[in-house]
This record gives structure tokens, C-alpha cells and sequence, in this order.
């Protein structure tokens, strides 16, 4: 068996350093190399979102990076997203607005929601579906995520 | 996933030298969107052992614009880049028609249209565009560059006549002139995130009322994205007309070579070619007649 790559990222705002095969995807390593689960597999090919996290300032799908690819890189997810035992305004208004029944696309959402709020804090409902359009929901129907979206960009704005 | 080899140059001639020394076993990643995919699955026609990233490669990346050298979007160059680009903006912005919607944000945060052009799908939704652009591609090998049109790249279903040993390095569109609007629409059944059932890219220049110059490409009609000449030729010369915009519409139904499959059957494929071609003509219209 060839040599594993060795991989330097910050993940969170913390250095982590990882072993990785580069057949391994960013997702695979994320959650079987480091031990972070909080990520998702859903499709593994890009369709879904569940796998979404932020890459030095975009969202992506982690099933379609490499690991070896996140050398250097700067990575949010959705671990990262809570203050400590204090949650974001976003993960706040999916829980207050039943946005998620089992939950497996929730830290998708999470990300990208996320990213769109800081690019612009007051998106409309069709700039919402949009940026969400690579996040799929088998439970909601959507219109709950919709308007917990809206509802967090409003508790950002007052905050 | 089977083992792969991961190898990431920083010049083009080392690209070069990797793919021409693995013997046809290495393939070039930009955003991976679909090779990532393709090496998951096992696709028989992407046997690589090898992946080479050329993200790390300065004219892979580049994106720049002079009047007298046009736009040169770099083969790994990201759509949202594309889409966020100043320059494309002002210049070139119907090429956002095909960046803001290939995929999602997540995908458009890795994919590229030299990528796309790679993949060779026939629905490629950057294809159309870049032909209706006049858009040139250069491909590196081990004896030099060359350029070529990117209608002449696609050989058929994923496959292309840039070779094991070469790399696209840029993809460059000429300056247009005032007077010119161009135009990328697609048919799918819902709103985002899907594969086009029909394509169409159209440009045209447009002076004192008369069409000066026009192309138009379809997507997912045929093995690969295809330039119908006679479509735009038959504008040049034309005053500004329904009549006119119908009868490139009317060539355009004509060279279309759908098969049918789950997307939609042949016939109906060939209907969307002449209301598409229509659609994105009297876009393309409107934006000359607006820039100019």
C-alpha cells in the first residue's frame, strides 16, 4: 500500500493535521480520519448538499474535494458554526421554525445559509431557493428552511 | 474509489511532462466536479491512475481582459469567479447565463467551463455559449501549443481532440465590437439543478438595424454541442426581423440529432431547438440593441 499524504488545514479556527490516501475525499477524512461527524454523507456525488462546507470563504461539496486538496486550506464547518454552548442566530431559527424533521441535510443548510447571510444579510425568498438550490431536503418541502433563513438574517440584522 | 496518484505541478510544462509520461493513465482535475464522480463510480472511460491538479498553475487561473486581446478565462478558472468578474461583467456578460447555472453555489464554487468543455458532455451548458461566443481554446502538449476552435473540440460523448499528453491550458473570446448581444438558455423541468434537455447559445452584432454577424449552438441535441453555420450565416445581411430570427430558428430545428431518452423524446427535443433558438436570439437582439 503506498504512503498516506500528510495534510495541513485549519478547521474551525484550529490547526489539524491529518493522514489521508488522496483517493480520500474531504468528507471521508473530515469524519473518518479527524472525527468530525457532524458533516453528512448523502448522495457522495455532489447532488444533495449534506456534505457542505466552507473552503477559505465558498461553500462546497465536500464529497467532490480531495482530501490532499485541503492542504493549506481554511475550513469552516458545521461544528464550527456554535459559540461554544451557545448556538448561531441560523442553527436558533431552524430549531424555532421546525426546519428539519430528521435532520441529515440540516449542517448543509447550516453552511450554506450561513455563507449567504454574510455575502448578503437580507436576501429575498427567490435569492434564498437559489443559493439552496444544490441543498436537497427530503423531509420539509423547503418552505420551513425558507423562512428560518428569513427569520436569522433578521435576528443577525437586530443583533 | 480505487488508488489513485495525486499530483499537483505548478508550471504547464510539468503538467505536460506528468500526462505525457503516464501513457494515457493520468487525467487533469480543475474542480473534480465530474472526474471525482467518474473515478467513484468507475466510469471505463476515465481510467486514470493518476490525478493531476492543475489548480496550482498561474495561466490555469488566469482571468484577464484587454480590448485588443479579448477575455482569456484560465481552464481551472471557478464559475463563480466568472460570474464575479468585472470585466466579464461589463464585457462578456451572457456568459454568466452559463456560470450562474451550471449546478449549484456549491458546484459552481469548483467547476469551470474548461472542465466542462473536458467532460464533453453533450449538455455541457458552457459549450453553446463559448461557440457563440467565437471562443478559441489553447492546449498545451509536449510540442508546443496550438489553438483551436471550441466547436472543433468535442469528438463525441465525452470525448475530445485534446489528447492524453495535452492540457487545456485557457479558453480566450475575441472583443466584441458595439452591437453585440448574445444570449445561453436551456429546458429543463424545474427551475435549477438539472441536466438540459435542450441548449441553446446565440450571438449576434447588430449595425444600423441589420444583423452584421450571428452564431448559433445547441447543447444536448447531438454527440456533442454542435455550431449550426447556416443558422447564423442566414442572418447576416438581414434586417432585424421576426421573419429573420424564425428562419435561423427553423435551421437550427433542422441540424438537431436528439435521440430520445428519459429527458424527452427526438421530436420534441427538435420543438425546444427552434423556440430556444427563437428565445435566445431575441435575448441576444435585446442586448445588442441595449449595449449599443
Amino acid at each position: 500500500m503506498p504512503a498516506k499524504t500528510y495534510v495541513q488545514t485549519t478547521i474551525n479556527g484550529e490547526h489539524v493535521d491529518f493522514l489521508c490516501e488522496p483517493r480520500q475525499s474531504l468528507l471521508e477524512c473530515l469524519r473518518d480520519e479527524i472525527g468530525l461527524t457532524g458533516t453528512k454523507e448523502g448522495c457522495n456525488d455532489g447532488n444533495c448538499g449534506a456534505c457542505t462546507v466552507n473552503i477559505d470563504g465558498r461553500i462546497v461539496t465536500s464529497c467532490l474535494v480531495l482530501g490532499v486538496e485541503a492542504e493549506g486550506a481554511d475550513i469552516e464547518t458545521i461544528e464550527g458554526v456554535a459559540d461554544g454552548s451557545n448556538l448561531h442566530p441560523l442553527q436558533l431559527a431552524f430549531l424555532e421554525n421546525a426546519a428539519l424533521q430528521c435532520g441529515i441535510c440540516t449542517p448543509g443548510f447550516i453552511i450554506s445559509s450561513k455563507a449567504l447571510l454574510e455575502q448578503n444579510p437580507n436576501p429575498s425568498e427567490h435569492e434564498i431557493r437559489f443559493w439552496l438550490a444544490n441543498n436537497l431536503c427530503r423531509c420539509t418541502g423547503y418552505d420551513k428552511i425558507v423562512r428560518a433563513v428569513q427569520d436569522a438574517a433578521k435576528r443577525l440584522q437586530e443583533a | 474509489m480505487k488508488w489513485i496518484d495525486f499530483e499537483k505541478p505548478k508550471t504547464v510544462e510539468d503538467a505536460v511532462k506528468l500526462l505525457s509520461d503516464s501513457g494515457g493513465n493520468a487525467r487533469p482535475m480543475a474542480g473534480g466536479t465530474d472526474l471525482i464522480v467518474q473515478l467513484r463510480v468507475g466510469d471505463p472511460r476515465v481510467n486514470a491512475d493518476v490525478v493531476v491538479d492543475i489548480k496550482s498553475i498561474p495561466e490555469l487561473n488566469e482571468l484577464s481582459y484587454s480590448s485588443s486581446k479579448g477575455l482569456t478565462i484560465g481552464a481551472a478558472v471557478e464559475c463563480y469567479k466568472i460570474y464575479g468578474d468585472a470585466n466579464v461583467n461589463s464585457h462578456f456578460s451572457a456568459l454568466n447565463d452559463s456560470a450562474t447555472l451550471i449546478g449549484g453555489t456549491q458546484i459552481q464554487g469548483r467547476a469551470s467551463f474548461g472542465g466542462n468543455l473536458c467532460n464533453a458532455a453533450p449538455s455541457g451548458d458552457s459549450i453553446p455559449n463559448m461557440i457563440a461566443h467565437g471562443a478559441v481554446a489553447t492546449i498545451a502538449g509536449p510540442s508546443g501549443t496550438r489553438e483551436v476552435p471550441v466547436e472543433d473540440i468535442c469528438t463525441g460523448p465525452r470525448q475530445t481532440l485534446i489528447g492524453d499528453d495535452e492540457l487545456l491550458v485557457s479558453i480566450n473570446f475575441p472583443s466584441n465590437g458595439s452591437g453585440f448581444g448574445a444570449n445561453y438558455i436551456r429546458f429543463i423541468p424545474r427551475n435549477e439543478m438539472d441536466i438540459a434537455v435542450a441548449g441553446v447559445g446565440a450571438s449576434v452584432t447588430i449595425e444600423d438595424g441589420k444583423f452584421t454577424s450571428a452564431k448559433v449552438s445547441l447543447a444536448s441535441v447531438a454527440p456533442t454541442p454542435l455550431l449550426v453555420k447556416e443558422a447564423g450565416e442566414s442572418l447576416v445581411g438581414e434586417t432585424v426581423s421576426e421573419e429573420a430570427i424564425q428562419n435561423a430558428a427553423n435551421l437550427a430545428k433542422a441540424a438537431a440529432k436528439p435521440i430520445s431518452d428519459m429527458r424527452g423524446t427526438a421530436d420534441y427535443r427538435k420543438h425546444l431547438c427552434d423556440v430556444l433558438t427563437r428565445r435566445a436570439l431575441n435575448t441576444a437582439v435585446e442586448r445588442a440593441q441595449g449595449a449599443s
